[in-house]
């Protein structure tokens, strides 16, 4: 249970933190600041599941090592453009949905998560109504399939699938955090290993 | 397209006109207007109404100083002023 929910923790920060790279480059302003909003909640998650697992979350967010972090390599992957992003923000979404909704009943805190979650989804939705025509948005989608694959169990993955009206495929499993994430944890944590000791925030 | 955006403090409250988003339909409007007016629980309910389907009224006749049909009626610091001038000047 502990590992399950540290992992979903994980998905959260680190989604939250590659989709805040958007910030200020945003396609147009008022999407800068919906999706900046909706990336500070899936780090307002991660912080409320950490604090459910340690009394120090910060620690548990930015003091370990690259590879003790259980996050999802979808979440990882630097995207550099918007069709990219917004498949994985849906194919994320649809996910998480899945997984959150399972926790529902022995969790109060997924039941809390999953009503902030509904406005993600519609946002993530309405979004691929727009683009589902678009070659690179159905690129994308089948590029990234694999890797959504690998944010759940393998008993919730064919809920997934019949979901998005995919076929399962070899998913892009957990605990392969590359270069790329090593490089994000070294920004994620820059400011915490900075502070002069004995620095309260 | 331009949404205007109106939004309420507190149930009960009026709406009051808090900005406008740029938004293809009703569907983005609403997820933008809802991050920008509420996201900081700012708002309990938003109107969002296309700026096309406002009738704007902007343009009033008032040709022949019908002030005293207003509330404020007529200003009389003009005409005191002058009473007290005349009075200064003593009777003639």
């Amino acid at each position: 249970m502990n590992e399950l929910l540290l992992g979903l923790a994980d998905d959260e920060l680190i989604i939250g933190w590659r989709d805040s790279e958007w910030t200020g480059i945003a396609p147009m302003l008022e999407e800068d600041v919906a999706f900046s909003s909706i990336a500070q909640n899936e780090i307002g998650h991660a912080r409320a599941v950490y604090e459910l697992l340690s009394d120090d979350a910060d620690a548990l967010a930015f003091d370990r090592e690259p590879s003790e972090y259980l996050c999802a390599p979808l979440v990882q992957l630097h995207l550099l453009d918007w069709g990219h992003t917004i498949a994985r923000r849906w194919l994320y979404e649809v996910a998480d949905e899945i997984r959150i909704t399972a926790l529902m009943d022995e969790l109060p805190l997924a039941a809390k998560i999953n009503r902030e979650e509904a406005y993600h989804r519609m946002h993530a939705e309405m979004w691929r109504e727009r683009l589902a025509d678009t070659p690179q948005f159905r690129a994308a989608v089948d590029e990234l399939w694999p890797y959504a694959l690998g944010v759940l169990p393998p008993e919730q993955r064919d809920a997934l699938a019949s979901r998005v009206e995919r076929a399962e495929v070899e998913a892009v499993e957990r605990g392969t955090n590359d270069d790329a994430f090593t490089a994000l944890h070294e920004e994620m944590t820059m400011v915490r290993r900075s502070a002069p000791a004995g620095a309260q925030w | 397209m331009i949404w205007e955006v109106f939004r309420q403090d507190r149930k009960g409250q009026p709406f009051e006109h808090g900005g406008s988003v740029e938004a293809p339909d009703a569907e983005f409007a609403e997820a933008w207007a809802r991050e920008q007016y509420g996201r900081r629980g700012e708002s309990v309910a938003l109107w969002l109404v296309p700026r096309g389907a406002v009738h704007v009224v902007d343009e009033w006749a008032d040709e022949f100083d019908l002030k005293y049909r207003r509330v404020d009626g007529y200003s009389i610091k003009a005409r005191l002023k002058e009473a007290r001038e005349r009075a200064a000047a003593g009777p003639r």
